[in-house]
């Protein structure tokens, strides 16, 4: 079990190397650990897993009802939908299954429902069906005026994202596989039949490498003379309500789709808040994950004409994701055999959905390119904390409490976060490399009051396990 | 399984105003009283408050907060602290958490005393990165006087209220020079010779009219963007800010309740008794008007025992109630529903500009019931008060009261 934040890479040549830790990456290294004898790094510019766009999401498991019906996209979104929903459910991530309603604000939008209808029915699913405004306004009380009617997708979740990157990474490296933090690639040479990668840690040698570098992955794709697309981030920003706004809904309220794009939804997320986002810029910087004031404003204006009280609740939180848009409407998801190389680019809005089912692809590709892999074994199963509302939390537990009393010490209390849980969290297989990786294990510090009461204590609590040499 | 447990009375939240609440419902001899607070240590915001300022000798936060607990415990209340109040069970019972156990305590009055916290960054909508960096001035305070951690050395201070005054000097304690103080008001709005001292003999300089519209940097904040009314935009450097003021209640047990809220304040809406529309549950202190000077919420909480226990022995509780609204520049006014029986005490404002020469209008479906000139002026985040003699005249059966500045 190795987590390493610094020094040189280990002296060895690995079989593979996955670039990014994202959720794309983490899954990778993840389902490559399940064949046994491979050495395998998992190699990650950040200080945490899913720090890029992996962290900065919608939280949606896709159903992929509005997939291009025969793209990879629409297969790998399918499947990583019933296989992440079975991982989930076996990994304690926090999944509710509240299903969609696409809601038609005018004729327009009315008459493209039964074409999304027939499509999502192309997409396999079976359940979706067309409602009537009555219907609507039965399932969605608080709808503001003017719903004409919607397409019912009962197969959309939503899940815990920060959770699901974790319990990869978690399970890759209780397999054995090296995860480098703060190991950026930042050149690929070779070394007779390796690649030599440099990395901000010194030399990493490896027999094949993947590319999961998400918004870079174009950068590193052109360390290896490829040139085949172009990386540009789309950028989405999101509010998040406070907890009191989850009862004005009950669905993931979407738009019918434009040519414009998905537009703005809103979202219930399993914390218990309510998103309002994203939106959709064309931007040329990757790091340019701020947040304005246009953007805060167009979604305000749009979240107040679905879903009018939402305005009149507390913003709990404000930030943006960058999607990795290619100028393709598919993945980019290639082996290049005599390089032992394969790209995972692409990967743009449906990345957290399909990851699973992107590294059984991506598996059977290095196969394809030559990797002998021994047959799959099953991994000891993770059990993550449970950050979701829809189960109990360790504070609302007894049974917990009584056996360890620091589960009942709240320390965050807008969000209810035990001692317990951050001193897990710090000494956990993964630990943090900030307190907001912190936050996104445990929810602390992530609410209403953002730190008022406990962001002194958090922080301190944070620090102090860093000092202990977990962090 | 939790443990189910009965009390006279139960008082949510161990600051001024909930042990000043317990303090005097104790003394009156009406039976087990408990205080719970979720904090390690009883006390509220004043613990964390390392500066003068409190109480009639102005003593310090610490000592202010010690000396209401000491008050609390010596009247023979029962405090305990480590305890959150986590949900309710019923109209009168709510579910605990503590690390000796989930309990549920059911009580024949339940007091919500829990207090106003200070918006942060998000919630006020400020665009930008999300860099470390970026406090409100309780977690300033605690962070800085009660943890002792590095906090940084340039900041910037958003507000130019009494509390954004106190965040200039925990920052100061720190070793943080303050580049600024901001505020979208014309003037600031504390005492002049504390505006005057920050100025003259700390060189902070205060900008007025001025909003802050960005945050800036990666991993830490590297400055702010700054624009002023006429439209100019300016970039500060600075590795911290502090969003001061802007206080809202919490109200989540409150809301969780069900309770009738004022749209004004946000906190639970109560009458001059602190009554609020469900029985047997009062509210008192800055959950219901954020935020009052310490001593002005333990006044409360003495008049609020006086109303519990009232209560307790003869079960009255009013069944019909006029409200009171307010029109802009006023935000808000306290108590803030009025019921037949009502001690007429006095109500506190708050206006969102400067109003120098106020007349204050009270009126009901168009009749005027008062209307007064007060002495001094009408200050953004400072309280402005009005007596309650017009009260009597209320028609109890007739629409709500408007409370307008002419
Ligand atoms: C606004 C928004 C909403 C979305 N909503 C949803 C949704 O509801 N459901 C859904 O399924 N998907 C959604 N997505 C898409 C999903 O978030 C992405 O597809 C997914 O996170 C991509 O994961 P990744 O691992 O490819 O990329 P990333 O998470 O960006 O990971 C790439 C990693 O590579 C690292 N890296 C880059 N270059 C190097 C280098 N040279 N060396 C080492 N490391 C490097 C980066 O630091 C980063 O951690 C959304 C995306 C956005 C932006
Ligand atoms: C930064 C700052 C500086 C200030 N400086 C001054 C000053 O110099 N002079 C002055 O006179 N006043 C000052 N004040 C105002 C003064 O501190 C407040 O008016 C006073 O503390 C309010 O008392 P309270 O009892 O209503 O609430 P609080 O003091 O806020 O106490 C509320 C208590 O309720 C507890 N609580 C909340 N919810 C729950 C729950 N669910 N379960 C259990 N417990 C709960 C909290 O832990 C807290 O201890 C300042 C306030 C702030 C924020």
């Amino acid at each position: 079990m190795a987590v390493t934040r610094r020094g040189a890479p280990p002296d060895v040549t690995y079989d593979v190397t996955v670039i990014g830790a994202g959720v794309v990456g983490a899954a990778i290294a993840r389902e490559l650990a399940r064949h046994p004898g491979l050495r395998i790094a998992l190699a990650e510019a950040a200080d945490d897993v899913g720090e890029g766009t992996s962290k900065a999401n919608t939280a949606i498991l896709h159903t992929g009802f509005d997939a291009v019906p025969g793209s990879l996209e629409s297969r790998l979104v399918r499947e990583g939908q019933a296989m992440l929903a079975a991982y989930a459910a076996e990994s304690g991530i926090p999944v509710e299954p509240v299903g969609a309603l696409l809601v038609a604000w005018d004729d327009d939008q009315l008459a493209a429902l039964p074409d999304l209808l027939s499509k999502a029915e192309r997409n396999g699913q079976d359940a979706a069906r067309l409602l009537g405004a009555a219907e609507v306004r039965a399932r969605e009380p608080h709808l503001g005026p003017g719903a004409l009617g919607a397409l019912d997708v009962p197969g959309e979740s939503i899940i815990c994202p920060w959770s699901t990157t974790l319990a990869y990474a978690t399970q890759a490296v209780r397999a054995g596989v090296d995860l480098l933090l703060n190991c950026r690639v930042v050149g690929v040479g070779s070394a007779g039949e390796a690649h030599l990668l440099t990395t901000s840690r010194g030399a990493l040698r490896t027999r094949y490498l993947v590319n999961a570098a998400g918004l870079h992955a174009d950068t590193v794709d052109r360390m290896l003379g490829h040139d085949a697309f172009t990386v540009t981030p789309r950028r989405g920003q999101l509010i998040v309500y406070d907890k009191f706004a989850r009862d004005l809904v009950q669905h993931i309220l979407l738009p019918v789709p434009t040519a414009l794009g998905k537009g703005v939804l809103v979202a219930p997320t399993v914390y218990g808040n309510v998103l309002l986002g994203p939106t959709a810029e064309e931007l040329d910087d990757k790091s340019a994950t701020g947040t304005t004031a246009e953007g805060i404003a167009a979604l305000r204006e749009r979240g107040h004409r679905i879903l009018p009280e939402l305005l009149d609740e507390e913003v709990t939180a404000v930030y943006a994701g960058l999607r990795a848009a290619t100028g393709q409407d598919d993945y980019r998801i290639g082996a290049h055999k005599e390089q032992r190389y394969v790209t995972v680019g692409g990967i743009r809005s449906t990345g957290l959905t399909a990851s699973l089912a992107i590294a059984a692809h991506v598996t059977e590709l290095l196969a394809a390119t030559g990797l002998e892999l021994s047959g799959p074994r099953d991994l000891e199963p993770v059990r993550m904390p449970n950050l979701g509302e829809a189960f109990p939390r360790p504070y609302q537990r007894a049974d917990l409490v009584a056996a360890d009393p620091a589960y009942g010490e709240i320390v965050c209390h807008c969000e209810r976060v035990t001692r317990g849980e951050i001193r897990d969290a710090l000494t956990a297989t993964v630990p943090p490399g900030s307190p907001d990786g912190l936050r996104r294990r445990t929810r602390a510090r992530g609410g209403r009051c953002q730190g008022f009461y406990c962001g002194a204590e958090v922080r301190e609590l944070y620090e102090r396990g860093a000092e202990m040499g977990t962090g | 399984m939790r443990r189910e447990r009965i009390v006279d009375v139960l008082v949510v939240g161990a600051g001024p105003a909930g042990l000043a609440t317990a303090a005097g419902l104790a003394a009156a001899g009406v039976g087990e009283v408990e205080v719970v607070d979720r904090e390690r240590q009883a006390g509220g915001i004043p613990r964390h408050c390392l500066h003068g300022g409190f109480g009639r000798l102005g003593m310090t936060g610490p000592q202010y907060a010690e000396r209401c607990v000491a008050a609390a415990v010596g009247t023979g209340a029962v405090l305990r602290t480590g305890v959150s109040v986590t949900a309710w069970a019923a109209p009168l019972t709510v579910d605990t958490t503590s690390p000796r156990g989930l309990e549920r305590i059911t009580a024949r009055a339940v007091v919500l005393a829990t207090g106003a916290r200070e918006r942060p960054r998000a919630a006020r909508l400020v665009p930008g990165t999300r860099p470390a960096g970026v406090y409100t001035t309780g977690e300033l305070q605690q962070a800085a006087d009660l943890h002792r951690q590095r906090i940084g050395t340039r900041a910037v201070v958003v507000g130019a209220e009494p509390v954004s005054f106190t965040a200039l000097d925990t920052l100061r304690r720190a070793g943080v020079s303050v580049a600024a103080l901001v505020t979208e008001h014309p003037r600031h709005q504390a005492r002049p010779a504390r505006a005057l001292d920050a100025r003259l003999r700390h060189g902070v300089p205060l900008l007025t009219d001025a909003t802050v519209v960005e945050l800036v940097g990666r991993g830490r904040l590297s400055g702010v963007a700054l624009r002023h009314r006429d439209g100019r935009t300016a970039h500060v450097a600075c590795d911290t800010v502090v969003f001061t003021g802007d206080f809202v209640p919490d109200h989540e047990l409150a809301r969780r309740a069900g309770l009738l809220l004022d749209p004004g304040t946000r906190g639970p809406a109560v009458d001059g008794a602190f009554r609020t529309d469900g029985r047997g549950v009062f509210a008192v202190g800055n959950v219901l008007h954020a935020a009052e000077p310490a001593r002005a919420v333990a006044r409360e909480g003495t008049r609020a025992a006086e109303a519990v226990r009232r209560y307790l022995s003869d079960g009255d509780w009013p069944s019909a109630s006029v409200r009171l609204r307010v029109t802009a520049p006023l935000a808000w006014i306290a108590p803030n529903r009025l019921t037949p029986d009502d001690p007429t005490g006095a109500f506190t404002l708050r206006a969102t500009e400067f109003v120098a020469r106020p007349t204050l209008v009270i009126t009901q479906d168009g009749r005027i019931l008062h209307r007064t000139r007060p002495r001094s002026p009408a200050v953004p985040n400072r309280p402005f008060r009005v007596a309650g003699e017009w009260t009597g005249r209320v028609d109890t059966e007739g629409g709500a009261v408007r409370i307008a500045l002419g």
